[in-house]
């Protein structure tokens, strides 16, 4: 009988604004029609997908980097769009590797005008410190990099999102398929912001894909491409497991140095980053902690096999997990229940309502280099060339009870410990202890710290021994010389600059 | 010490340098090419041209490609390189300092 009502006079009163019932299907778009087909969000290519969002010249395009040195999809897209003509867009990964060195010559051609990552490495980043672009980089931690977005400075216009296996509607996960990443930590962040998200994946497979890493309330179109990534991949460079004897080293000291530093209790969390020294730390933690009888409540990452090693045997209960650093940590978030994938807004942003590494007690990371005020850098090398990544450094230094910086004193003949870092990325004041292979100094701003090392008969001397050391072995190095231009800005995870980046003289 | 054939000392490994070193009827000519030629190529230069002294070479050309070696590989590699080229076999300790 509905037919025969009256529509206007169902809304009776004070019903200005409101509009009358007309049926099931009159406004929502999916129910009936062409655009109820459940295949609808799937195009036949990159291409099309472009199109159908509506990129204009001058918008922001992002990615995620999760297949780090493997990634297949940012060279990819670039090349597409630059194919399609377009011109002046915003680059806003959430970061950049060597592998994506082809992107060099959309930037000579203005494609690419405007560039926002954690870090950059090889020949990209010998070309920007050469000063390739007119604007000047944002180097963002990952942390820092939702909050930018939050903040509306880094607007995502689109976002193409690579994936091993994706469901038609856009569910997807870094665990099925044939080439898995792992936690899709990064690309959660885009999913949640970007106006437009473009999937790419290697294969289309059943609706519901789950778990629904990336759901399908955020996703516009799905596009099948050849590959997405190199699995393989995502352990070399910056995140591969090492071998090398002086790094083991200097491992081992730094498990004596969480062992004692006052934070090693039942129910701790720690976290290890990326390096040859800082990943293998959780190698040696197995016998302290069995000695000791206590377990880690959980870890977080960044997670790495050594890690997934101490969480099968029970010695770590829960593995919370940004980015999966090789194929045992992907496989493990595949199958226990107790590791759990967040995106960098739930890990790091300073503005959330909970960042995971406020609760954290200690955090191993690596440093190009460390000054005499324990002012780290993680970006630039000793030659001033960007060949590095922000990351979650100054993030978890920041929120970590102990922040641990591991290297070795010198790498070849360039020493690791400064008096002044090229670039500040992560302020002293966050950063707790140092370990090299000559001995370990405490920052004078945790004197409970040293206290507790020099009671344990660590060798623990003052930074500026170690800088003399150092010295000594070396020769002083001469001043690098750059040039006025920036390029490059180091923004702080608040979203200040906490540094620039100079082109390097000739 | 006089150079009398062409001779090779050291490797391409990271922390070592490769120095090959010729006879020549000219004054000493020396190229270095270094990893950390920004930071330390004085000092490398400084210690090539020491060393060369030690020794007496006068004439020759000594070319040098540096992974950023200290001062203590680069002297050993170079009093290799040199005494190959020399054909001597018997240290004189005090030369090599």
């Amino acid at each position: 009988m509905a037919s025969k009502r009256n529509p206007m006079a169902a809304l009776g009163e004070h019903a200005e604004g409101l509009e009358p019932f007309a049926g099931f299907n009159a406004k929502a778009p999916f129910i009936t029609g062409p655009k109820a087909d459940g295949d609808r969000k799937i195009v036949e290519s990159v291409e099309e997908a472009v199109r159908r969002v509506g990129l204009k010249d001058g918008m922001t395009i992002s990615f995620h980097h999760a297949f780090r040195e493997g990634d297949k999809v940012i060279n990819l897209v670039v090349e597409t769009l630059a194919r399609m003509g377009f011109k002046d867009l915003t680059l806003a990964p959430s970061s950049l590797l060597g592998a994506n060195a082809a992107i060099i010559p959309h930037i000579e051609s203005g494609v690419i005008t405007k560039l926002y990552t954690s870090g950059l490495r090889g020949k990209l980043g010998e070309a920007i410190s050469n000063g390739l672009m007119d604007t000047p980089v944002t180097f963002h931690s990952h942390g820092g990099r939702v909050a930018l977005i939050d903040k509306g400075e880094i607007k995502i216009d689109v976002a193409f999102l690579g994936v091993s296996a994706c469901d038609p509607f856009g569910n997807a996960n870094g665990t099925s398929g044939r080439s898995w990443c792992g936690s899709l930590g990064y690309a959660m962040v885009d999913a949640m912001h970007a106006d437009k998200v473009v999937m790419l994946t290697e294969e289309v497979v059943p609706f519901p894909n789950t778990p629904a890493s990336i759901r399908q309330d955020q996703v516009d179109w799905v596009v099948q491409v050849e590959e997405v990534g190199d699995p393989a991949k995502i352990s070399v460079g910056a995140a591969r497991a090492t071998t090398n004897p002086r790094e083991l080293l200097i491992a081992r000291l730094c498990a004596e140095v969480m062992e004692h530093a006052g934070y090693f209790e039942d129910g701790f969390s720690m976290q290890t980053g990326t390096g040859g020294s800082s990943t293998a730390t959780s190698r040696f933690l197995e016998r302290r902690m069995r000695e000791k009888g206590i377990k880690a409540a959980w870890a977080l990452g960044g997670q790495t096999g050594g890690m997934v090693d101490l969480h099968q045997k029970g010695l770590i209960d829960t593995l919370i997990d940004t980015q999966s650093f090789d194929a045992v940590a992907a496989r493990s978030l595949a199958e226990s229940p107790k590791h759990m994938e967040i995106s960098t807004h739930f890990y790091a942003n300073p503005f959330s309502k909970g960042a995971v590494v406020d609760r954290l007690d200690m955090v191993i990371l690596s440093a190009l280099e460390i000054d005499l005020d324990f002012n780290v850098n993680v970006l630039t090398g000793s030659d001033g060339v960007v060949r590095g990544a922000v990351g979650g450094h100054a993030d978890t230094a920041a929120g970590a009870n102990l922040s641990i910086v591991v290297g070795p004193l010198l790498r070849t003949r360039i020493p690791t410990v400064v008096e002044s870092v090229t670039t500040r990325v992560t302020p002293g004041e966050t950063v707790g202890v140092l370990v090299t292979d000559h001995g370990i100094a405490v920052n004078p701003n945790r004197p409970d710290v040293a206290e507790r090392l020099k009671a344990a008969n660590l060798p623990v001397v003052p930074i500026e021994d170690l800088y003399r050391k150092a010295i000594a072995i070396s020769g002083k190095p001469e001043p690098l010389h750059f040039l006025d231009k920036v390029v490059g800005h180091v923004r702080y995870r608040d979203g200040s600059v906490i540094d620039t980046v100079r082109q390097i003289a000739p | 010490m006089e150079l009398k054939q062409e001779a090779l000392a050291g490797t391409l490994e990271s922390s070592d340098l490769f120095i090959r070193v010729s006879p020549s009827e000219d004054p000493l000519e020396i190229a270095i090419e270094s990893e950390v030629i920004h930071q330390f190529g004085e000092q490398i230069r400084a210690t090539v041209e020491e060393v060369l002294a030690h020794l007496g070479v006068t004439r020759g050309v000594i070319v040098i490609q540096d992974k950023g070696a200290l001062d203590c590989t680069i002297r050993a590699r170079l009093q290799a390189a040199v005494m190959r080229a020399a054909g001597e076999t018997k240290m004189d300790w005090e030369a090599l300092k």
